[in-house]
Formats: C-alpha cells, structure tokens, sequence
C-alpha cells in the first residue's frame, strides 16, 4: 500500500464508529476473569507479613512458629532471592534499578515503610495462611522516619539509604542523604525575561500523595513446575514486564516463565511494577504447589504505588500585554522509599503548553518512608500543572485579562520549542482553547458563591515497541493478536483499525490479547501508548496481510501481483490492457489459502516513533459553601485534541475518568500520616475517592488535530485529561472565593480555615 | 486456632444467654461487626445473630408511640410511612448511615452500640427523646439513648445485656424534628459534625420544648440542653438561632483526627444546629 | 475445624455448601460456589463491587456472614441475563460504553436493577445516590449514569 495516500485522508468505515466492545458482554454478565478469579488444583493461599514500622532495622527472621503449624507449606524472605546489584532497566514506564524493585518486593535489611514486605507465607486455607503470617517472628529496630519531603531534605534528617548519593549537583556530595537526584531544564535566560516583565507572579503549591484507586487489588497466582518452569496468571498492565522483572528478581531465565494476562481491573500508572509475582513464584518453588496472592485493600494503600506529594515553585513574568516573558519551576516530588519520582517529568511537561522563550524548571527526586510511588496518569505533570496554571490564573487576574485569553497569547503551536527540547511537530492546543471559547458553558452564568475555573494540561503520549499479529481464518474472518492488556476498551480500537485496514466487516476481527508465549514483545499498556503504539503496530500487521492477500489472489489470477489491489476486503485486477477481472474477496481468497501457499497472516514487532504530544482544556465551575468549607462541583467540560479518536465513546470515557481523579486529587484524596509514620486512612472510606452523587455530568469537546505519525492520526489520549483538572478546580474555588488556593486538597476543614483567616466565612 | 462459634437464637432468653458467654458479640446488621473483623481488630469467639428474634425485627404502633426493633434496618424504617412522617429527623439521620447496599443491613441498635461519637443515628435518637429496652441477665431496663455510650467504642451496657428495641413516645402537635451532618463527600463518609434538632410549637408558633443533640464533637453524642434553653421561649428568629449556634459550638469538645480539625468540628457544629433547627421549624409548622 | 451447613437459594438453584463463621457471603460465593462474577474491592462494603440481592434487597456480601445465609435467596450478577439475553441494563451498558476496566460493572448493573425494579423513572440525582457505594475509578459515572437512565427509559416503554 506504500504508493496510496495516507489513510488519515480518506472516510473511514469503521474508524469513528462507536460500536460494542468485543470483551463487553462478559464484563456485563461476569464472566471476565479479572487477577484474583483464577482457581488450580491445589492452589495454596498466601499471605504477606508486613512491616508495622515506618522505618526499623530488621535484625532477625524466624518463621519456625508459622512452620510448625499444620497446614503452611512455605515461608519465604529476602533469603530466598537473590541480592541484587544496581542495575537500571527501562522495562517499566519509568527506569527502574531493580535492586530496589527487588528490595521493594521483600524488604532485605530494613523496612522502609509501613506496610513494607519483609515475609510471605503459603498455606491450605487463606485462614490459616493469615494465622501463620502473624506467627512470623520479625525482630525490629525502630529507626527515626521521616515522611515530609521537605523534611526529608533536611541536613539532619534520618537517611534511608546510607549509599545514596545525590546525583546531578555540583560538586558531587560526600555524604549519603535522602536527595536522590537534581535534575533541570533551561530555555533562554531567565534573568532577562524577568527583568522584561511588567508583572510577576511568585508563589508555592503543595499537593500531597494520592493513589491511583483502582478497584481491582493486586492479584496473582503462580505455579512452578519441577523442570524450573514458572507460569503466573495476573493483573498487571504488561505481562512482558511482570516476565521481565520476575525473572531478573528471582534470577532466571525470561524463557522459563510464562504470563497469562488477566483481564485488568483499572491500573492508572499503579500495575506497571511487580509487588506479588515474584512472591507467588518464591512461594510455588518452595512449596510445589500452585500459590495464589491477593492484597487486600489495606495493603493496596499501603503498600503500592501512589503518586508523589509535591512542593512546586513556580514563577512567571509577562509583559503588560500578556506575553509571557519568563517561567521559573522549582519541584520537589516524594518517590517514597526508593529513589524515581516523576518531578523530572513535571519540569518538563508544567510549561509545554506554552511558547516562553526564557524557561527552566528544576527537578529535585527525594525519597522518606512512604511507600515507593508508581506511575500514575501523565506522572508527574498534574502537579506541575497546578502550580503553572494556577499561576497564569493569578497572572490573568493582577493583568485584568480573561484567563483563556491569556493562554490564547501565549499557546505553543507547531514549532514552538518546549523547555525540555524538542520543536514541536502538529498540535492541537490552540484549537482546544478555541473550542473552550466557544463552548456554552464558558459563557453561561455563574451565581453567589460560585467560581469558574479553566486550566490546561500537557502529555508527551509514548510510542515503543509493540506487536501485533493478523491470522486469516479459513472462513476469511480474522484474530488480531496484541500483548497488551486492555485497561479501558483497547480491544475494540484493535479491532476498529484493522477492519479498517482489511476491510472487512468488524464483527469478522477478533481482537485478543496473548501471553507472553503468543505474541512478540510489547511495552507496558501505559503512558497513553497503546492505541497509538499498538494500534499502529495493528495497522503495519494489517498492511502485511494485505500484501500478502494481494500476492495469493494473483496466484489464483495466474497475474502479476503488480496489477493486484485491495479495496473493500477484495483483491481487485486491472491488467496493463484495460480488462478487469472479478473482484475476489478475503474470503475466497483464504478459502483456497492451501493451495496458493498455505495459512494467512501478517505479524510484525515495531519500536513505534511518532508519538503526538496531547493537549486539553477544562472548564470547572464550583459553588463553595462559605459556612462549612464544602465545595461541590456544578458543571465540568473537559477538552482535549486527541489526534483522531477510533472508538469516541472511550475517548470520551478517558477524558471523563481522567477528570473525575483530578477532582477527587484537588478536592478530597491525600495521604494521611500520624506521628509514628501509620497511614491512617487505608481504606475506600476515609481515603474519599469521588462517588456518584459527588459529580456532575461531565461534558467531552473531541478536537481533533491529526497526529502525521500515526496512520490514522491518532494521539495517545489517557493521560492528558488529569493533567488539567487540579487547577481547574482550584481557579475556580479561588474565583468563587476571592482568595487563592495553593494547596491540595481543598477539604473543608482547610478551605474553612483559609476563609477564616481571610475573613470570608 | 479456635473457631468462631455462630448461634442465631429465636428467643431473648436464649440470647441473653449466648451472649453471657465470654467473647460473645452481637451480630445485627454486621456493617461494623464485619469491618472490625476483617480488619484484625476483632476475633469474637461467638457471634449471636439476633436477627432471628421476631421482637427486634419489627415496628409497633400504639397510642403511646412507636416500637422500633433493634434490629430493623434503615431500609426497612424507611418504608414505614407513619414512622418516617412522624419522625422525619430520626429517618433521615438513619438513612444517612452508609450506602444503599449498607440500608439493607444497617441497624439502629447496631449504630448505637458501636459507640462511635459520629454515629448518624444517635443524635437524632437523642433529639427526639428515644428511650430503650435492654434485656439481659438481670432482666430488662430502660434507658434513655443518651446515656448507653459511654466513650468511644464503650457502652453501659453490662456483659449479656443487649438493645431490644427503641420507644418514640408521640410527640405534641406541632413538633418538627432534623437531622445534619458535615461530611467532605455527598456520601459514604463518617459524620465530622452532626446536629439534630426536635423542637415543639405552641399555637402562637413559639417554641415551647427542645432538644438538640450533636455528634462527632466529643467522645459520645451530645445532648446540649444549653442550645436547646436558646431556642425555647422563641419564636426560633434569628437570634435565637444565633444563641443556638453559639451554644452548640461553646459544648463541643472535640479532637482532631483524619476526619476534621477542632476548628472546624467546633465551628460547624454551630453552623449545622442552626440549619438542623430551622429545618425542624419548617416541619413543626407542618411546612 | 467446625464448618456450618448451609442450605441456600442461589440465582434459583437450590444450593448447600460448607463454611467456617468468619467466612463472608462474599467468600462464599467466589471460593465455595465458583461464582466469580461477585467481585472484592475492599471487603469492607465500601466499594460495592461485591453488591448481591439478598432475599431481594441490596447487600453487600462482603457485610453478609455466609452461614447468615440460611434458607435465604441470594441473587448474583450470573442470574441477571436470562440464559444468552442480555438484561436491557446490561445492553444499555454495552451500547452507551458505560464500563471501561470492568470491575466495578457487576456490582453496578447489580445495584441498578435493584433500582429500577422499584423505580423505573429515576432522577439523575436519584440515580447518582442509588448508586454512591458503587465506586468507579475509571469512567467518572457520566457514561453509567445515562445508561441506567437510558435502560429505565427504554424499559419504561417496553412496560
């Protein structure tokens, strides 16, 4: 097909069509097997024993009590697997050093906090499994924590690790500290852009830790076979990566495990790290049983990944007019007990938006006893974002400019140069604040006690490797094969594109998703990679069927495949002397597959490039109760240029769920510590993710500005929407209020406070 | 380890029973029992199901007012037409307690017994002057709501003693009672204040009785009778209202937990007994 | 170990099975009867997603011991579609893409029927309360919300 223009510029027939999901009825009826559905023939239960401490030297291990009691087959701990050197893998959705994925799996010499795996136990019954957890004897010696990151950066601050060193400052330091790393970006010269400026705007902003509050917990069955062969059925968002980092924990060979992926009960950034694997796997090769792990959601809160609590500086300077001439960040991001939070990521997305020609952002990535933070939708930027955006809205207020003119002046558009590097290709962030103006509810009306706020947001969206294969059926149906897990309805957009490709009717594409032993190697589902990445991936698989397709028909036409091409789901014929020949379709073509060189199928394993950054803008309104603090949302329009959306109905879902954890992260979620490091609230009802009856409807503006490195134009389009909403939301609060919130979350008890203070209760 | 025993007698006699053994709990609608267990806190050796027992499953009408079993759940009394018109306070503070799925189990006894200071129900039992039955070795007794908690997860009640149900005495004409809470989401949260208000009019519309209860600003719900003396007397104005709110934060002894802040607790403490009255009055005066 | 005999109606089908006291319906259901599609999100009934109907009322069998469960009628996600016919809420969930991960989509079509088969014309509002023990992380409940009121509106003609 290389000669025929690119696809994005023809009408599709399937492509933006809003059919049912192919996995849809078994998700309605409960047929889906999620992680903790799986059931073998003498599965034992385990159960992990925890740290109770934040931070406390594990001077001895004896589990003989648990051993002793009828019914436990295994006990394991850190002894059981190998030591790790440093070693930096990019498996995962950030760089990981899997030594500290190992030390985060089994706590070795110290736990690091509470909740920290140190043991795990395998048993007959989840009962007596539990049981034999609490028998397992753990001498600690309760060392001084510390959870606060700018605490945690404090000369004198109890150090977690006694061999990290900060890296990225000048000179290098000599003495081990919390700071794991500076990192930074500069465009331009700031100094001069501030000096330009008529006016500037300074100020602090906190967020604090949030979980990524899927509903699913981690869960996963491992069994192990006495040839050293080990298959895990699990929850994650990439089964190639559960392989990877299993393997390299527990030091075998990738060949010798085998992931079946189940299908994924929400992951946010928050299942693309192993936490059970490598225990289940430890606890089946000791045992000789099948073992099956499942965290209850205390230990999902305490012991998995939120994302970072962060303390952002942001300073900006503009011109009378609104140019902006200047942008200053400072982020200070907790990773929690090992180094890799996302402050990087933060520096480099906060000001992406927007054309300044003198920039910088510094990234400082410091470690405290908290648990090591995962990935969480766009990880990084939300926070960055709510420092910038609630900036501009201030900018927008001392300049007496509207704030979406404001952005308007200053918008990046192709060629813009971002602070972290590169120019950037075809955008649509222009268009999405263009959308935003003329949208019914930025002008509708606004009543006592409510605000409106809008802010914007940036995602780089990920391309990397990816497969896909095509089969032909005989019936001339077809099963397209990927190995990512589907988190959102990924499936049907696999579907979608390569019956657009085929040109077959959709309901003859079967879209499923192998383990690691059906399909090549592919990247995480996470970053908003998978319908760009695997879609084109898809895509390419497709072209190749279709080559090869054309190259049968020929075959049966005894022609030249030159002559051969492919519309509708048929091979057409047009020889050099004008006559044409019967159009043969995909079916008949597979039919008599035996004859003209056996089964059908185009596979293909890609690093996709191309990848197009994504931009949105939501508008918020909120009404405050000046009385209680409370604040309840009124009406949400989220925005968002997304390239071109292949199944609309869930784009519109991510831009929706996207918004809605960005309301819960500026309203009402946070990470609560008391005095001795204990998370006090690990559970669904005092960690307050929104519910049904805290939302409006949230409204959807698709913009869609194609992305030219993907064939049908299509940007990643998950992470881009909780990027805007922690400003949003909190410009709006600011609006209806009169007074400028700079930290999350806005609950009452600290909105009440700030009103008080400013004597507006 | 030991099992759990499990028994669901049909009878307050084998109840009173069961329950004298040592580590013994009641199960009624299980909401708080269950959690308990499933977090570690708790390993009862017993649990006795008193939803068996015919008494604490149901509502009584008589002349002198209503009976409302232990046991029954909020769905279940908020069907009840004549209770919930009667007592719209005492309704809506109960079908504030947890979710849809948690109506369908939730019990009054079982709000009560929890003794926990935010307990939605117990203000607004207070408020209107419920009194309950508590049968157990030695029999039964009455008491008045207010009394049964004694602290934080503490009741009065003695070992074997258990809520057989509770006693709405009909209330005069011209009564009107509600109930409030402050919490950060529109659900499934714990009350971090909570204000209920039953208030009685005479002709004149003057309030001639009062009762005001708060929840989650000590260790146990509160019966305020200072706020209460700031609306009798009145024709509930504004600044009866004022004294109300003043009077409800100045009893408030709370802490500061992950829920709320002393500061805020005390201050919407006032601001929710001032709403919870002027709800109660529009009631009262059958609007 | 003592274990209870327990005989129960489940989807209809008459059915005994064993468990120790501290054992959940929730329990129950998945590990002793293989029915699966009753899902644990936090099993301490603040999610939902283990929502059951218990002698026809709203639970969450993770609050519900399952030797409580005595002579009851117990009615899981598995008996919503008749057979391969789906339920119209099950359609209309389909059809308005109201479900992303699917978790937490048992526990609310589960909790929606309930609604509607006491309340065919709900309010957005009244839908949104109905429905705020069921958590959804993924889809912001606009898309479950108009399905539910889409599935009432079109069994509302049916009717």
């Amino acid at each position: 097909m290389g000669n025929e223009p690119k696809i994005f510029s023809k009408g599709y027939k399937w492509v933006g069509t809003r059919p049912v999901r192919p996995d849809g009825v078994d998700k309605v009826t409960g047929h889906a097997a999620f992680g903790a559905d799986y059931q073998m023939p003498g599965m034992l239960a385990g159960a992990v024993v925890r740290s109770p401490h934040a931070h406390a030297r594990i001077k001895s291990i004896d589990a003989s009590a648990a051993l002793a009691l009828p019914g436990v087959r295994a006990v394991v701990t850190a002894e059981d697997f190998p030591d790790l050197p440093s070693e930096v893998s990019t498996g995962g959705e950030a760089p990981v050093n899997f030594r500290h994925v190992s030390l985060n799996v089994i706590a070795r010499d110290k736990a690091l906090y509470e909740g920290h795996a140190v043991a795990a136990v395998a048993a007959t019954t989840p009962a007596i499994a539990a049981e034999a957890a609490a028998l397992v004897k753990v001498d600690y010696e309760v060392l001084p924590h510390v959870i606060d990151v700018l605490e945690a950066m404090a000369p004198d601050a109890p150090v977690l690790h006694e061999d990290l060193y900060t890296s990225g400052v000048e000179p290098a330091p000599t003495k081990a500290s919390n700071v794991a790393a500076r990192t930074g970006f500069t465009l331009g010269d700031t100094a001069k852009g501030f000096a330009e400026a008529d006016v500037i705007v300074e100020r602090e902003f906190k967020t604090e830790a949030v979980h990524q509050g899927y509903i699913e917990p981690h869960a996963a069955v491992a069994s192990y076979a006495a040839d050293g062969m080990a298959t895990i059925w699990c929850t994650s968002q990439g089964q190639f990566m559960v392989r990877e980092f299993t393997a390299k924990l527990l030091g075998m060979d990738i060949s010798s495990i085998r992931v079946i992926p189940s299908e994924i009960g929400g992951g946010f950034g928050g299942k693309t790290t192993v936490y059970l694997e490598p225990l289940a796997v430890a606890l089946a090769k000791k045992s000789g049983r099948p073992v099956k792990l499942v965290m209850s959601r205390v230990e999902v809160f305490k012991a998995t990944g939120p994302t970072s609590g962060a303390w952002v500086k942001v300073k900006i300077g503009a011109k009378r007019d609104g140019k902006l001439t200047a942008g200053e960040m400072v982020l200070k991001y907790q990773a929690g007990a090992f180094p890799g939070s996302p402050a990087t990521l933060g520096g480099m997305t906060g000001f992406a938006p927007y054309d300044i020609e003198n920039a910088s952002a510094e990234c400082w990535d410091v470690v405290s006893n908290r648990p090591k933070c995962a990935a969480y939708r766009a990880p990084g930027a939300p926070m960055a974002a709510f420092g910038v955006e609630s900036a501009l809205d201030e900018l927008a207020q001392k300049l007496g400019m509207c704030p979406l003119e404001l952005r308007m002046k200053n918008a990046a558009k192709a060629g813009t140069r971002a602070l972290y590097g590169p120019k950037f290709l075809e955008i649509g962030y222009a268009e999405t604040l263009a959308a935003a103006k003329v949208h019914p509810h930025w002008s509708a009306p606004l009543g006592k006690n409510q605000g409106r706020g809008i802010a914007s947001g940036f995602w780089f969206n990920v391309g990397g490797p990816s497969s896909a294969a095509i089969h032909i059926n005989e019936d001339g149906t077809a099963e397209v094969v990927t190995g990512n897990p589907d988190i959102g309805g990924s499936r049907a957009s696999m579907a979608i594109m390569a019956a657009e490709v085929l040109g077959i009717d959709l309901a003859k594409v079967k879209p499923m998703i192998g383990d690691t032993g059906q399909i090549a190697y592919s990247f995480l589902t996470g970053g908003s990679r998978v319908t760009f990445a695997t879609g084109k991936a898809v895509v390419e698989a497709a072209e190749a069927t279709v080559a090869e397709l054309k190259k049968r028909a020929a075959k049966l036409w005894k022609i030249d495949g030159q002559h051969v091409e492919w519309r509708d789901g048929q091979a057409w014929c047009t020889l050099d002397d004008g006559t044409e020949r019967t159009p043969m379709s995909l079916a008949k073509i597979a039919a008599s597959a035996g004859k003209t060189g056996g089964p059908i199928s185009g596979a293909v394993s890609i690093n996709a490039a191309g990848a197009g950054p994504g931009f949105g803008t939501h508008i918020c309104d909120v009404e405050v109760d000046p009385e209680t603090g409370a604040v309840t949302v009124l009406r949400y329009t989220a925005i968002q240029d997304v390239g071109r959306a292949i199944h609309p109905s869930y784009v519109e879902g991510q831009l929706q769920g996207g918004a809605a954890q960005g309301i819960g992260w500026a309203l009402n979620e946070e990470y609560l510590y008391d005095a001795n490091g204990r998370l006090q609230n690990a559970s669904f009802l005092d960690y307050r993710m929104p519910v049904a009856s805290d939302l409006p409807m949230i409204d959807t503006v698709l913009v869609e500005v194609p992305n030219p490195g993907h064939p049908f134009g299509v940007r990643g389009v998950g992470e881009v929407p909780i990027v805007p909403p922690l400003a949003a939301v909190a410009n709006a609060v600011s609006r209806a209020v009169g007074v400028r919130i700079d930290a999350l979350p806005i609950s009452p008890p600290r909105l009440l406070k700030k009103l008080v203070e400013a004597g507006k209760a | 380890m030991e099992a759990i025993q499990y028994a669901r007698p049909s009878t307050i006699d084998d109840a009173v029973r069961r329950l004298s053994e040592a580590g013994a709990r009641v199960l009624a609608g299980g909401t708080d029992l269950l959690v308990q267990m499933r977090g570690g806190a708790l390993r009862p050796r017993l649990i006795v199901d008193i939803k068996g027992i015919a008494e604490l499953r149901r509502v009584e009408s008589t002349p002198q007012g209503f009976r409302v079993g232990a046991a029954v759940a909020g769905a279940e009394l908020g069907a009840h037409a004549a209770f919930a018109e009667q007592w719209p306070g005492v309704v809506e503070a109960f079908e504030l307690i947890g979710s849809t799925q948690v109506q369908g189990r939730a019990s009054l006894g079982g709000n009560l017994c929890n003794a926990s200071p935010a307990a939605d129900s117990v203000p607004a039992l207070i408020a209107a002057g419920a009194r309950c039955t508590i049968a157990g070795p030695q029999g039964r007794r009455e008491m008045a709501v207010e009394e049964v908690c004694v602290g934080p997860g503490k009741t009065a009640l003695a070992p074997g003693e258990f809520i057989v149900d509770f006693f709405f005495a009909t209330p005069p004409a011209r009564t009107g009672d509600a109930y409030l809470r402050f919490i950060p989401r529109t659900e499934m949260d714990i009350a971090v204040v909570g204000a209920a208000v039953c208030l009685t009019l005479d002709a004149g519309g003057r309030c001639t009785a009062a009762r005001v209860a708060l929840g989650a600003v000590a260790p146990r719900a509160l019966l305020v009778p200072a706020a209460a003396d700031a609306l009798i007397g009145t024709t509930v104005d504004d600044a009866a209202l004022a004294r109300l709110a003043a009077a409800a934060s100045a009893a408030c002894q709370p802490i500061d937990d992950k829920r709320g802040t002393i500061e805020f607790r005390t201050r919407v403490a006032g601001v929710l007994a001032r709403r919870a009255a002027v709800a109660a009055l529009a009631r009262a005066r059958g609007q | 170990m003592t274990k209870h005999h327990v005989s129960a109606t489940v989807n209809g089908e008459p059915v005994e099975f064993l468990c120790e006291t501290q054992q959940t319906l929730l329990d129950v259901l998945r590990d002793e009867l293989e029915l699966t599609g009753t899902k644990e999100g936090c099993g301490t009934g603040d999610c939902g997603a283990c929502s059951v109907m218990l002698d026809g009322r709203l639970v969450c069998s993770c609050l519900v011991l399952g030797v409580e469960t005595e002579g009851r009628r117990i009615e899981t996600i598995e008996s919503i579609a008749q057979g391969n016919e789906l339920h119209p809420i099950q359609q209309q969930f389909l059809e308005d893409a109201a479900l992303q991960c699917g978790i937490c989509t048992p526990g609310i079509v589960v909790a929606a029927k309930a609604l509607l088969d006491h309340n065919l014309n709900p309010t957005e509002t009244e839908v949104r309360y109905w429905l705020a023990g069921n958590l959804c992380r993924c889809t912001g409940y606009d898309k479950i919300v108009r399905a539910v009121l889409n599935a009432a509106a079109k069994m509302r003609e049916e009717a």
